[in-house]
């Protein structure tokens, strides 16, 4: 850990301005990011060798099942692990700085101004005895050098950017007085309200209703267009990710298992975890007599995760693979056949082919010729604008 | 899974014919109480407000609805757990809305439940094989000794380890904790299983898993199960009858592929515009979203008319005044609303399909007798008989088909 305090005086003052570096570094890096909890069972490996890159105005989806270590990754950037308690490895570097092994103190300055993060229940996360404008302009005024009334004129701006009617006389209620979809709406202006360049929002709308959810989507790709802000969308609904995302990474017990564009990842999966993903949630346009295919088993441990490839004891295409490599060997991230975009963990040969012609049919029987006509007009990755 | 003696409930008492449960105009009222000393009562919550409908002996009837609509609160009814302010709730064609508990508890057994989150549902300090047995010896349905044999069958149905009756729920993930929970709802061979969100606190992967549990029990036991879920996804894959709630009334309820493919109610097309799905993102294809301004108003002082009217796109004044009947418009659809009509309607408004009805004016006003007699319409089930939306005018299912 100590190697990473490299670059801490890179950067002196607090403002969450100007942290263009020159170069070409994305915004975001992570780096061969290692997680490690130390507990009285053992260490929980809970993300291991975890990179990515992500560029402003540009948003990146994480998919997985509790546990696979989406959330503990983001938390990560966010400096947000106990330092005393956490084995922390690799590198995060938000726009040029390293983040890794800042302490508290200095982490103070990069959190909230260049990265904020929208939790999942925003009941548990806004403090109930203080009002919604009294937390909105302390967190502007922890960055900026302004006056009360000037923290609450933004804190009102905030609150009416973000859609909330009437925002003058609702800025002084407290958030049992707001309702779920406002309490979430009042959460983004907080995070969003020292333009922070990288969003991170752990699954956002879980505790949502679906039309709300739809208004919360919408205002967040509103507010990304507006601001040129990065966004992580850590989510377990691939539906959510399909509306939201360029890229989509998911992850498996700590692992990133499969990235790549998310048109891609969609038509083209090629990690059979994505596969049991996608087959194992029912459609509001699918056949009702399909019956669902779930993914066999349980999540791995991560105090003892399993041998070679940590989702082979639920595979049902381990058997396509020569020998025991799945159980014996772990398969590395790499491109796969269709170009140096797509990234999958798998020893599988030809996982393309084989999706085509055993799983989609299972998945979509009904969409099977049209899923297979979209993918052969497929020119690889263009990065799309929305 | 076969070798145990969990036989399919016989109907020797009572009828085998007619739904297994028919609810009238169900409505439960909680006061809400002013501080201090007195505590008057200064309000109602107006949680389920006049709701009919029937489930179908071995079938499934969906409930959906955002938070707070009282979807949960219907299944809390029917249980029991809570008791109605008024209307009718027919089990098996015996009235058990007016019940007291000493009467309600031999019917207990037939109406089980399964909640939503399985880690407060459990008692942590007690075994499984006490949890899944307490309903067993509650009602002396087997001799004590047989209880831990039946236990032991009951975790085998649900694809558990027999093995693990020992065992406390928190050595148990999630999904099996789910499975304990719908064991126990199991062991007293209910006749209708009310199932509030049963897999919404799942992992996604696991949540297919018990959604085919649930669809092999209801096959082997020949369960009716009232399935309440918020999930559009699940609940059309699992029930072929749906209603739709919205602040404690039903607006629209019909068969799956009616409901799902012409939905004629602005909410639940609302509702299915917004739900994400990936198939069709996959292939580049996206609905076009319908956006619901605002949130749902307090159920406390709900909107006039029509509940809905507040975050409609399609509300008139008429909306306000008169609030729109649960008319049957098809076979197997009843709509409540005035400006009822298909998606593709929207651009133009269709004409009120209700006034004919309710004898009333574009404006609200009274100009005529009602030709459909409104009280009649709180009861449950379909008719042979509908309001035809395109031509205003009753059809029947001799002549439509």
């Amino acid at each position: 850990m100590t190697d990473n305090v490299l670059s801490q005086q890179q950067r002196t003052t607090a403002s969450g301005s100007s942290t263009e570096t020159p170069g070409t570094e994305p915004y975001l890096v992570v780096d061969n990011l290692t997680v490690k909890f130390p507990t009285a069972d053992g260490v929980v490996q809970a993300v291991t060798d975890l990179s990515y890159t992500l560029e402003q105005g540009s948003t990146l989806g994480i998919v997985g099942e509790s546990g696979s270590g989406k959330s503990v990754s983001s938390m990560a950037i966010m400096g947000l692990h106990d330092y005393k308690r956490t084995q922390m490895s690799g590198s995060i570097r938000v726009g040029g700085r390293e983040i890794l092994g800042l302490t508290n103190n200095q982490m103070q300055s990069v959190r909230g101004a260049d990265v904020a993060m929208i939790f999942q229940d925003p009941l548990t996360a806004l403090h109930p005895f203080y009002s919604i404008g009294a937390q909105i302009s302390e967190a502007y005024r922890a960055h900026h050098d302004v006056s009360k009334s000037a923290a609450r004129a933004k804190a009102i701006e905030m609150l009416d950017r973000v859609g909330i009617p009437q925002a003058r006389s609702r800025v002084d209620d407290y958030p049992h007085q707001f309702s779920g979809g406002m309490r979430q709406r009042a959460m983004i202006a907080m995070s969003l309200v020292n333009d922070p360049k990288l969003l991170i929002a752990d699954e956002p709308t879980t505790a949502l209703d679906v039309t709300v959810q739809a208004q919360i989507l919408d205002l967040l790709q509103e507010l990304q267009r507006e601001f040129n802000s990065a966004i992580i969308i850590i989510t377990h609904d691939l539906g959510v990710v399909a509306e939201m995302a360029d890229d989509t990474l998911v992850m498996y017990g700590g692992r990133c298992v499969e990235h790549g564009p998310t048109k891609e990842i969609l038509t083209h999966p090629e990690m059979p975890y994505t596969w049991g993903l996608l087959s194992s949630v029912p459609e509001v346009s699918g056949d009702t007599d399909a019956r669902l295919i779930p993914i066999p088993g349980n999540p791995p441990s991560l105090l003892d995760p399993p041998s070679g490839c940590s989702f082979h004891p639920r595979c049902t295409h381990r058997d396509k693979v020569p020998g025991d490599l799945c159980r014996t060997e772990l398969p590395e991230l790499v491109p796969g056949n269709r170009g140096s975009h797509h990234l999958k963990r798998c020893h599988l040969a030809d996982p393309d082919s084989i999706y085509a012609a055993e799983v989609l049919p299972e998945i979509a029987p009904d969409l099977v010729d049209v899923i297979i006509e979209a993918r052969e007009d497929d020119t690889p990755p263009a990065p799309e604008g929305r | 899974m076969t070798q145990t003696d969990v036989t399919p409930a016989s109907g020797s008492e009572r009828g085998t014919s007619g739904p297994i449960l028919e609810v009238s105009n169900l409505t439960k009222h909680f006061p809400v109480r002013s501080s201090g000393l007195i505590r008057r009562t200064i309000g109602q919550v107006q949680a389920v407000d006049g709701v009919s409908f029937q489930v179908q002996r071995g079938q499934s009837l969906g409930l959906v609805g955002e938070s707070g609509c009282g979807k949960s609160t219907t299944g809390r009814l029917i249980t029991r757990l809570y008791d109605p302010t008024s209307g009718s709730m027919k089990f098996d064609g015996r009235e058990i809305a007016t019940l007291n508990n000493k009467q309600m508890l031999p019917l207990r057994s037939e109406i089980q439940m399964i909640f939503q989150d399985p880690y407060s549902s459990l008692n942590p300090r007690h075994t499984v094989g006490t949890i899944v047995g307490t309903p067993l010896r509650v009602h002396k349905v087997v001799p004590e000794k047989q209880v831990l044999n039946r236990v032991r069958e009951l975790l085998e149905v649900v694809g558990l380890n027999p093995e693990h009756y020992n065992r406390y729920p928190n050595e148990f993930s999630g999904g099996q904790r789910q499975r304990i929970g719908i064991a126990r709802a199991l062991a007293l061979q209910p006749k209708l299983l009310v199932a509030d969100e049963p897999v919404s606190a799942l992992d996604v992967s696991i949540q297919a898993q018990v959604v085919n549990l649930l669809q092999d029990v209801q096959k082997e036991f020949g369960i009716a199960f009232l399935f309440i879920a918020h999930d559009l996804a699940i609940v059309r894959h699992f029930c072929p009858e749906i209603a739709v709630m919205y602040l404690g009334k039903i607006v629209e309820i019909g068969d799956r592929e009616t409901l799902y493919n012409r939905p004629h109610h602005p909410y639940t097309q609302a509702l299915l515009s917004a739900a994400p799905d990936v198939k069709q993102a996959a292939i580049g294809g996206r609905r076009d979203r319908i956006r619901l301004e605002g949130d749902v108003p307090s159920p406390i002082n709900p909107p006039s008319g029509c509940r809905f009217r507040t975050r409609c796109w399609r509300a008139e004044d008429l909306c306000a005044k008169v609030e729109p009947p649960l008319l049957q418009i098809g076979k197997q659809h009843k709509v409540a609303c005035h400006f009822a009509g298909e998606f593709d309607a929207v651009g133009e408004k269709p004409v009120p399909s209700t006034l004919a009805a309710l004898g009333v004016n574009r404006a609200g006003d009274k100009v005529a007798d009602a030709t459909v007699d409104v009280e009649s319409l709180d009861k449950a089930g379909y008719d042979d008989t509908w309001t035809d939306l395109a031509e205003h005018r009753q059809a029947s299912a001799q002549v439509a088909g």
